[in-house]
């Protein structure tokens, strides 16, 4: 009975909790994604680097809160600075937008025009972001902070196997919890939601019925940012920023976003969990694990089914199957 | 100004610059920013073909890059029989285990019941995968164990590396054809998604592979089609020739290897330029110009749309390939850890749609063009910022921050420069031109 409770807390302590945590982070990545998908009508290739100045923002306010010896109590400093770092981003979105897409808006370009004005947002906004904050690696947590400990669960319930809880990985999901349940009542009780929805359902039908698409756009990109914002800081804060980690996050985003059906937000939270689950449930080295419930089988090597560094091949692997076999994604979305 | 004098007006001026550099600040440098200029070029040219011709948003070039630049590895390293001796078995066990278990699907899948054939299918994979595994661990660890501090891999052909050039194309249009198979035929946005994706994966196969070519732990000292500079300074006939247009010894020798590498490239840049410029102007190029401009139209003329794309996106990513091959021949080493999108798929995009989408000679300019200024920015750079800050104080903190900072500027300056063509010029410095 030990055994299988032991097997139980590792799996938790190694797949669960961190497959939980990372999963948060790219359901609001794909969130953003999704929106401006829905509204805009392209892949936005700056989401990425969006959500790596809104956080660089954050964390240069973090810095400074934190030498001003303000601290949230338990919580992290950086939850302070977050709505600050939300406004940088926003402004910056809006900026963006005035400037770049509104005019590819105005004249009806091509799809694939907007994704290249995305690629040179993209370079604008990774090129300010290292200006700002450099390329390397920051970290901004107070420190490691933890609710539970290896070592203090393992005394507590006399198990060989820790289980250890980061307050950043409980905090990840309570936020990104809190945020989905206001984009849902949002986007399904307020005038403006309601508005945005129909704008993405149907356009000219939604112009007909006076809804004012500047406004739609403006909020589109009021929350997207702010998504970004949020989903960048509480990855930062679970594991480190750096620039180009948050580019390279693209891919799995926008697997999130299309396995759950691009266009659909309740499809992206969806997404974004299928994606990190089995990124983590693939690269994670079951050998202990079968140590536990399979007493007296000595297997061969980790019993790890891809390593780590080909995480990137999970996500994208999902992709294709599931653009192959149901190319509206899991809730229907929108075909691209 | 009619189009062929614009060609030459920008072609000159783009070679006064290059001149420049050599006369303010050294040839060497000159001419190691004209050589990448070339290879650029290429790169250029190969995803105008996809996105002039065709219209297909690709963005993993650097995938295909990286795949030519290991066929400069297996064809040029020395063969090593004891690495084949004590894995090769079990790579071809493992290599036979991934056919069948293809194979097996293909075969079974049509004729099976529809209601096991989902399950049916996912137990052949997953037991074709342990299969494959089960060979190919051991003998990749038996590999990786001969001798690692200095090889651990399979080696290579041991052939002239010029050879990796054509095998590099080959490599970069077989992983194409794959691509295409999964991915055409769905809208843009999702060919640019997977792509991406499948260069990431390239990369990372590239980069933990070390079986392969290494990986990270690079293959260095590579074959070369060019002489030694060494070899060069000792040469006596090259000495009095040196001393005779008055250079010294080893900045002769550097200018002369740096030429000869530029006559190579400027061969293949001009072969596939003749071959673009011919494609483009025949019934071939006017057919996939009435695809791109007008999809249905052209299904309805009975082209076969699927096909074509899939046919311009193999052609551009083998030149892609023989590009990647080139480079890693002029750096002599294969450096996975090295490659990142912004540099080898994003700043391409860059020189096409500034070069001129749809245009040959547009997208060579624009290889040079942004080579150049991406080269000479990090120069640049630190200077404007200078100019900026003088009037801090030295010792400043953010004065120190922002020089600091500066070479990343360049990517700032190049997602203006793309937004501001884009903007103004979406045709680009040399519009597509389409003679009647």
């Amino acid at each position: 009975m030990t055994d299988i409770l032991n097997a139980l807390v590792l799996f938790a302590n190694f797949v669960f909790i961190p497959g939980l945590a990372y999963g948060s982070q790219l359901a609001l990545g794909a969130l953003g994604v999704t929106l401006i998908y829905a509204v805009l009508r392209f892949s936005n290739f700056a989401h990425g680097d969006l959500m790596a100045f809104g956080t660089a923002a954050v964390i240069l306010f973090t810095w400074w809160l934190q030498s001003l010896g303000v601290s949230a109590g338990p919580l992290p400093t950086a939850l302070i600075a977050l709505p600050i770092g939300i406004a940088v981003a926003v402004a910056m979105s809006l900026l963006m937008d005035r400037t770049v897409y509104s005019y590819y808006r105005k004249v009806r370009a091509a799809p694939v025009v907007f994704v290249i004005a995305s690629v040179g947002v993209m370079f604008v906004l990774n090129g300010l972001t290292r200006l700002v904050i450099g390329p390397d690696d920051q970290r901004f947590a107070d420190g490691e902070r933890f609710i539970i400990r290896a070592r203090d669960f393992k005394e507590m319930t006399g198990l060989d196997e820790g289980l250890a809880l980061r307050t950043t990985q409980v905090l990840t999901v309570v936020v990104a919890i809190i945020i989905v349940i206001a984009l849902f009542r949002f986007l399904n009780r307020s005038r403006m939601g309601k508005a945005m929805r129909a704008y993405s359902d149907n356009e000219d039908l939604a112009l007909l019925s006076g809804i004012d698409p500047k406004k739609v756009v403006f909020w589109t990109w009021v929350i997207a940012a702010g998504l970004a914002t949020v989903a960048g800081t509480l990855y930062g804060l679970d594991k480190s920023f750096k620039p180009f980690t948050y580019f390279q996050l693209l891919l799995p985003i926008f697997a999130a976003a299309i396995v759950g059906g691009i266009g659909n937000p309740v499809g992206a939270i969806a997404g974004g969990f299928v994606i990190a689950f089995s990124e983590v449930t693939v690269t994670y080295a079951y050998k202990k694990f079968a140590d536990y419930l399979i007493p007296g089988w000595e297997p061969e090597g980790l019993l790890q089914l891809l390593s780590t560094d080909y995480k990137f091949a999970v996500s994208f692997v999902i992709l294709v199957v599931v653009l192959l076999v149901r190319p509206t994604g899991l809730f229907k979305g929108k075909v691209i | 100004m009619s189009q062929t004098l614009r060609i030459i007006v920008l072609y000159a001026a783009m070679l006064t610059a290059i001149a420049l550099v050599g006369f303010v600040q050294s040839w060497p440098l000159a001419l190691s920013i004209l050589n990448l200029c070339l290879i650029s070029a290429i790169m250029a040219l190969g995803v105008n073909m996809q996105w002039g011709y065709g219209g297909l948003f690709n963005v993993g070039i650097m995938g295909f890059a990286a795949l030519g630049g290991v066929a400069g590895v297996l064809v040029s390293l020395q063969p090593r029989p004891e690495a084949w001796a004590a894995g090769g078995a079990g790579l071809f066990a493992s290599l036979l285990a991934l056919g069948v278990t293809i194979v097996l699907v293909a075969w079974l899948r049509p004729r099976l019941p529809k209601r096991i054939r989902g399950i049916a299918t996912f137990a052949i994979v997953i037991a074709g995968y342990f299969t494959m595994r089960s060979f190919f661990g051991p003998a990749v660890d038996a590999i990786e164990a001969q001798d690692p501090a200095q090889f651990g891999n399979i080696g290579g052909a041991g052939l002239p590396i010029i050879l990796s050039w054509i095998v590099g194309g080959l490599f970069a249009a077989g992983a194409a054809w794959l691509i295409a198979r999964i991915a055409l035929g769905l809208r843009s946005d999702y060919l640019a998604i997977a792509t991406l994706g499948i260069s990431e994966i390239v990369l990372a196969i590239l980069k933990n592979e070390d079986w392969l070519a290494r990986g990270v732990k690079n293959a260095a000292g590579l074959d070369r089609p060019v002489p030694y500079e060494v070899d060069l300074q000792i040469n006596k006939t090259f000495m009095n020739f040196a001393d005779t247009i008055g250079m010294d010894p080893v900045t002769a020798s550097t200018v002369f290897v740096r030429l000869c590498y530029a006559g190579l490239f400027l061969a293949v840049l001009a072969i596939i330029l003749w071959l673009a410029e011919r494609a483009l102007h025949s019934p071939w190029g006017r057919m996939m110009r009435a695809i791109r401009d007008n999809r249905d139209a052209a299904e309805a003329m009975g082209k076969d749309v699927v096909r074509r794309h899939r046919q311009i996106f193999i052609l551009g990513s083998g030149v892609v390939g023989v590009a990647g091959a080139m480079l890693v021949t002029l750096d002599g080493q294969f450096t996975p850890g090295t490659y990142n999108p912004l540099r080898f798929t994003f700043l391409i995009w860059v020189m096409v749609i500034v070069g001129g989408s749809g245009n040959n000679w547009g997208a060579i300019l624009g290889g040079f063009l942004i080579w150049f200024t991406w080269v000479q920015a990090e120069n640049w750079a630190p200077m404007g910022m200078e100019l900026i800050t003088s009037g801090m104080a030295d010792g400043n903190a953010l004065k120190s921050h922002l020089l600091d900072a500066a070479p990343h500027m360049r990517l700032f300056i190049m997602g203006l420069v793309l937004l501001l063509t884009l903007r103004f010029f979406p045709k680009g410095l040399i519009p597509e031109q389409i003679r009647r």
